[in-house]
């Protein structure tokens, strides 16, 4: 009886030391999967918005991701200005309106294509489809292009750094 | 210390020290496989062998693969294949024994469902096949990163946003996952690592507990018959072997597995020698670019039935029947509610016409997954992708209405 109580003591000391290593251990692990600080530094875009054209979309690079930048064009806006979710998704910046979005298919990360005809953007993937101030038209996607955290700095756009009207945008659910 | 004795022979000397002569009655000699069983008994002989192929050709690519995302593709496609003598044998019986591996692995399981081998007493042999069945996809899809082609990037894209639980937006943990907003050098360095070392171990684990939950309820027959091994093992033993119901495993059962086993591998060499490009998809002989969506993204053929689960629904009903599709088969067991053990078209007619349509549904499944989202195809796609998932919800009813056979 006294023996088996003693063991008893020495498994439960055992476990105590145990479970204190594991928990430390499955920090080290998780924190080892967590990006490098290099990879979070490489964060940051700057684009110079003077220099698009009305109505043409061009693809820059953000964190590796596409960054589909859509001049608006007197009639897009024209169709985005009937629809607030639209028009509020756009950015504004010395005079003109931008569609700054991720350009990944918000279903499962796919890059959709821009159709010039249309006006609009066509997943290939899974049928999703976007209209040209990056809202969603036709599912599967569950909601409009993500907008990236921005900051406007005169012409220019900074992409990575979270500015009021970015946080804005967030809050009243635009974007994520 | 325990007592020694002179060893009369190696085998002698071997025995006193591992016990081999014990070792060799449980796992071979004196190991009981029933007399009534066809060739699709040998399965999983070859999936072990399909396995060794896989392991030995992997070591070989494993000298000369570079994992990182400037080499990578050039050290599969260039020096793997054009450089090294014989790294096209490699690439090919490693690319082929993983599709292959996987038609095995449906017909192993199909196989079982229909036998009823997964029936009270052999629980555990199905929970540790489908648990291989988990890490050989794991391991199919950490592999198909690596040679860092457009289709290993976008395959990696998407089936690792499927991590952010659709609405519930947990782009956190996605990034974990890759360890970097998109797959770049950490995602390809930690697949890799997956692909060669953790994976293979855990598959090597299972494939233990997948034999050791064998040997206790022994493999099962075509008439699902319960055998008394000790009554029949001894009329065997005593020589009366025609009269037995069962045979040694080794080397009576093994010969004809490894007859199974040559067939097998002659039809796995033709397709390695001669028609190798079904498991070589061209676009992933395009260099992986992540500003470029490929036309269309689809999986191995292996993945595709679950794939089509997906693909009808919003992301969120999508996500929880593919979740479904992937846990559902494992509790097989517990769903069929029937008490009989034997081949599904004796079970009665309704379990009978539950497997036809099931294996049936899958293959359409399979086919719709291939086909573009449009038109009949999604139709088609949407109406199978319910009938499956109302299938296995209907599955406990149906099987707790059987009579006993």
């Amino acid at each position: 009886m006294k023996n088996s109580s003693r063991r008893g003591f020495m498994g439960k000391a055992f476990g105590a030391v145990a479970a204190v290593g594991a928990v430390g251990s499955l920090v080290a692990m998780k924190k080892s999967w967590d990006p490098l600080p290099s990879v979070r530094a490489a964060g940051f875009t700057t684009l110079d918005m003077s220099i698009y054209e009305e109505g043409v979309m061009v693809t820059e690079k953000w964190r590796g991701k596409p960054i589909f930048v859509l001049k608006q064009s007197a009639k897009m806006l024209e169709k985005a200005k009937e629809n607030p979710r639209d028009i509020e998704r756009l950015i504004e910046i010395a005079g003109s309106h931008y569609m700054v979005c991720v350009g990944l298919c918000t279903h499962l990360g796919c890059i959709p294509a821009f159709r010039p005809d249309t006006n609009d953007f066509k997943c290939a993937c899974h049928g999703g489809e976007f209209d040209a101030s990056g809202m969603v038209q036709l599912v599967p996607p569950p909601r409009g292009f993500d907008i990236p955290p921005f900051k406007i700095d005169g012409s220019k756009l900074v992409l990575g750094e979270a500015s009021p009207e970015w946080q804005a945008m967030k809050d009243s659910g635009i974007t994520l | 210390m325990a007592h020694f004795t002179k060893a009369t022979g190696v085998k002698d000397w071997l025995d006193q020290r591992l016990a081999v002569n014990k070792l060799e009655k449980v796992m071979m000699s004196e190991y009981w496989i029933p007399k009534n069983i066809n060739f699709l008994w040998a399965m999983g002989m070859v999936l072990v062998i399909t396995f060794v192929m896989l392991v030995v050709s992997g070591i070989f690519l494993l000298m000369y693969y570079v994992p990182t995302t400037a080499e990578a593709f050039n050290s599969v496609n260039y020096t793997i294949m054009r450089e090294v003598d014989f790294g096209w044998l490699w690439r090919h019986v490693h690319g082929v024994a993983a599709s292959v591996v996987f038609l095995i692995i449906y017909i192993h399981m199909f196989t079982g469902i229909y036998y009823g081998s997964y029936k009270k007493g052999r629980e555990l042999i199905w929970i540790s096949g489908m648990l291989l069945f988990v890490a050989f996809s794991a391991e199919a899809f950490s592999g198909y990163m690596l040679p860092w082609g457009q289709m290993s990037y976008w395959a990696g894209m998407v089936i690792t946003n499927l991590f952010s639980g659709g609405s519930l937006h947990a782009d956190g943990f996605v990034e974990w996952i890759r360890g970097d907003y998109v797959p770049a050098q950490a995602f390809l360095g930690r697949f890799f690592m997956l692909h060669v070392l953790l994976i293979p171990l855990a598959i090597m684990g299972l494939i233990g507990l997948h034999f050791g939950a064998l040997r206790i309820p022994h493999v099962n027959n075509q008439e699902g018959e319960e055998i008394d091994f000790d009554v029949e093992s001894k009329k065997y033993l005593d020589g009366d072997k025609a009269g037995s119901k069962v045979m040694r495993f080794a080397n009576d059962f093994m010969s004809k597995d490894m007859m199974v086993v040559g067939v097998f591998l002659i039809f796995f060499f033709y397709l390695v020698f001669y028609n190798y490009g079904f498991a070589m998809d061209p676009v992933n002989f395009d260099p992986a670019d992540g500003l470029k969506t490929p036309a269309h993204i689809y999986p191995e053929w292996y993945f595709l039935w679950s794939y089509e689960i997906l693909r009808p629904f919003n992301i969120d009903l999508g996500l929880v029947l593919f979740a479904f599709a992937q846990v559902i088969f494992v509790l097989l067991p517990f769903l069929d509610r029937s008490p009989n053990t034997c081949a599904a078209n004796r079970r009665g007619p309704m379990f009978a016409i539950w497997f036809w349509l099931m294996l049936s549904n899958m293959i359409v499944l399979t086919s719709m997954g291939k086909l573009p989202p449009e038109g009949i195809f999604s139709t088609i796609g949407l109406v199978s992708a319910i009938l499956f998932v109302v299938m296995w919800l209907a599955l406990p009813i149906i099987t707790s209405m059987e009579k006993k056979v």
